[in-house]
């Protein structure tokens, strides 16, 4: 216990302050993953000419669905109701150890590329099984069409923060963003470009948005998420949409901090907190705006086509761990 | 390498080049390929003007200058009014579909990562360390030669190697001498001139320009 407790605090700051700010964290990307989604479905609204839902709607879905009596389809095992919490849980934990506000977690040690990915990989198969259990045509082939797109996106994930690995020697999450700060002119190395494009496609993958899923449909020709959710009613559907929600907050997150880690609090001070929770939320911000455009612009690829435009993400990734490791 | 950011900027024009040989083998369009081309002969032309700064080579300049007078400007220029007369022509059917040749792609990067290795573990230096990226752009070139159907997807193929090819020697040698980049890019050009008369002859009889059709001999 005292040898946990030693790994636990570093030091220099106390266990609590860095218990406290990886609960920040948490609360941070729980309110602002949905505000993400608000804010992406507002850009495209504004962009197609109408006013679109207000940017909160999310959190008032969210509550709206809490307070809604919990329904079950018959003949759902345990898996039904355990894969929303398990879904949850991940996410909240990958959050609490990745450097979103500080360079300096709770359990920074563990913080490395493999886990986070494979905290993000619990949750998608979670969520399939949880598509399964019900049995009905739509929950298997949403399941089957995730799975298959999670089979390409997730090693393409992996090897593109690898790339970053290379650069900074080390394939800790914070220790990757610590390095960064230390030297700004790693921003514009070719690995770096590379790895970034390779990162964005794998995010709207990850995350469903328009080139590979379209999350304001419910056609059975295209629907890959909605349709592994349809089972879902009341506080389960409030879990798994709070959870993909997060997992979008956190992917986005990731994204901005790892190549632009402007802003990161190192010193886990008062201020340097607010300061880097303001920086979060205009990175994430500029980012999904970004996305939004794109999903504006761009029509929706068919299903059988998204493997290439993954297989493409997953190359770029090669490419630049390649680069990073013939420039180091 | 002298200064850091002469060494950025020759890392990001090398890896910009292998970029542009991955999207070249991504996009069916092919209009979106001549796009890649200049792309890639701006980078070199970057890249040779760089070392020809750092260097204090006037030969090299010129040479800049005729690589991005040729590989970026007048090849591609040709190869898109080939393109232009053939509009919305995309590379439908090639021999390997495009995920599976994406995935090859990346082997043929790490191929050339682990070959290429050996040869600069010989003169370890910023330049020539950079030289596996120059190889994957002709392993990747080769390998769109060889499963692309279409006449502008294969040109485009042997344009990569060409690219790959400078960029190796732009990388290890400081530069090739300036006569016999000459000839190459006159080469080259001459090829791109061929095809394009052998396109347009193509589409005048057959009407189509896919060369895995010419199978057999008629009168």
């Amino acid at each position: 216990m005292t040898a946990l407790l030693a790994t636990l605090s570093a030091p220099g700051d106390p266990l609590a302050a860095r218990i406290g700010i990886s609960v920040l964290q948490v609360a941070c990307v729980l309110v602002g993953g949905p505000l993400l989604l608000g804010l992406m479905a507002k850009i495209r609204a504004r962009a197609e000419g109408r006013t679109g839902p207000p940017v909160t709607q999310g959190l008032f879905d969210l509550r709206k669905l809490v307070g809604k009596e919990a329904v079950r389809a018959e003949h759902t095992s345990a898996v039904t109701a355990l894969a929303p919490l398990v879904l949850v849980a991940s996410a909240a934990v990958a959050v609490a150890l990745s450097p979103l506000l500080t360079t300096r977690p709770v359990l920074e040690t563990s913080a490395d590329v493999f886990v986070v990915v494979y905290l993000l990989l619990m949750g998608s198969v979670a969520l399939a099984l949880g598509g399964l259990d019900a049995g009905t045509a739509f929950g298997g082939l949403g399941s089957s069409r995730a799975m298959t797109i999670g089979a390409i996106s997730e090693p393409a994930l992996l090897v593109g923060i690898l790339a970053l690995a290379v650069q900074a020697k080390t394939s800790n999450l914070p220790g990757i963003v610590t390095a960064t700060l230390a030297h700004p002119g790693w921003l514009a190395s070719p690995q770096r470009i590379l790895a970034l494009v390779a990162l964005v496609v794998v995010v709207i993958a990850e995350t469903g948005r328009i080139p590979v899923d379209n999350p304001s449909t419910h056609l059975e020709l295209t629907m890959v998420h909605e349709a592994m959710v349809l089972e879902d009613a009341g506080p389960d559907l409030a879990l798994v949409s709070a959870g993909e929600a997060m997992r979008l907050g956190l992917l986005l997150a990731l994204v901005a901090n790892l190549f632009f880690p402007w802003g990161v609090d190192t010193s886990a001070s008062g201020l340097g907190i607010v300061v880097a929770l303001g920086a979060l939320g205009a990175k994430t911000a500029a980012i999904a705006a970004l996305i939004a455009l794109v999903e504006v612009s761009t029509a929706k690829l068919r299903l059988f086509r998204v493997p290439e435009l993954l297989a493409g993400g997953f190359v770029l990734a090669v490419v630049a761990v390649t680069t990073g490791l013939v420039t180091r | 390498m002298r200064s850091g950011t002469a060494l950025d900027l020759v890392q990001l024009a090398s890896g910009v080049v292998l970029a542009g040989a991955v999207l070249a083998l991504w996009r069916r369009d092919l209009r979106a390929l001549t796009s890649v081309l200049v792309l890639q002969g701006a980078a070199l032309a970057t890249l040779a003007a760089v070392l020809a700064v750092e260097g204090g080579d006037v030969a090299l300049g010129v040479v800049a200058g005729v690589v991005l007078l040729a590989k970026a400007i007048v090849i591609p220029s040709l190869l898109a009014r080939v393109v232009r007369r053939d509009p919305g022509s995309r590379e439908t059917a090639p021999l390997v579909n495009v995920p599976a040749s994406l995935v090859g792609a990346a082997g043929l990067v790490v191929l050339s990562y682990l070959v290429a290795g050996r040869l600069t573990a010989l003169f370890p230096d910023p330049l020539t360390r950079l030289a596996p990226l120059g190889l994957a752009t002709v392993l990747i070139g080769f390998f769109v030669l060889t499963t692309r159907r279409k006449a502008v997807s294969q040109i485009v193929g042997l344009l990569l190697v060409d690219n790959g090819v400078a960029l190796t020697a732009f990388l290890l040698t400081a530069g090739v001498p300036l006569l016999v980049e000459l000839g190459a890019s006159l080469d080259v050009l001459l090829v791109v001139v061929v095809l394009q008369v052998l396109a347009t002859t193509m589409r005048a009889r057959l009407g189509h320009v896919d060369l895995d059709q010419l199978r057999e001999l008629h009168d």
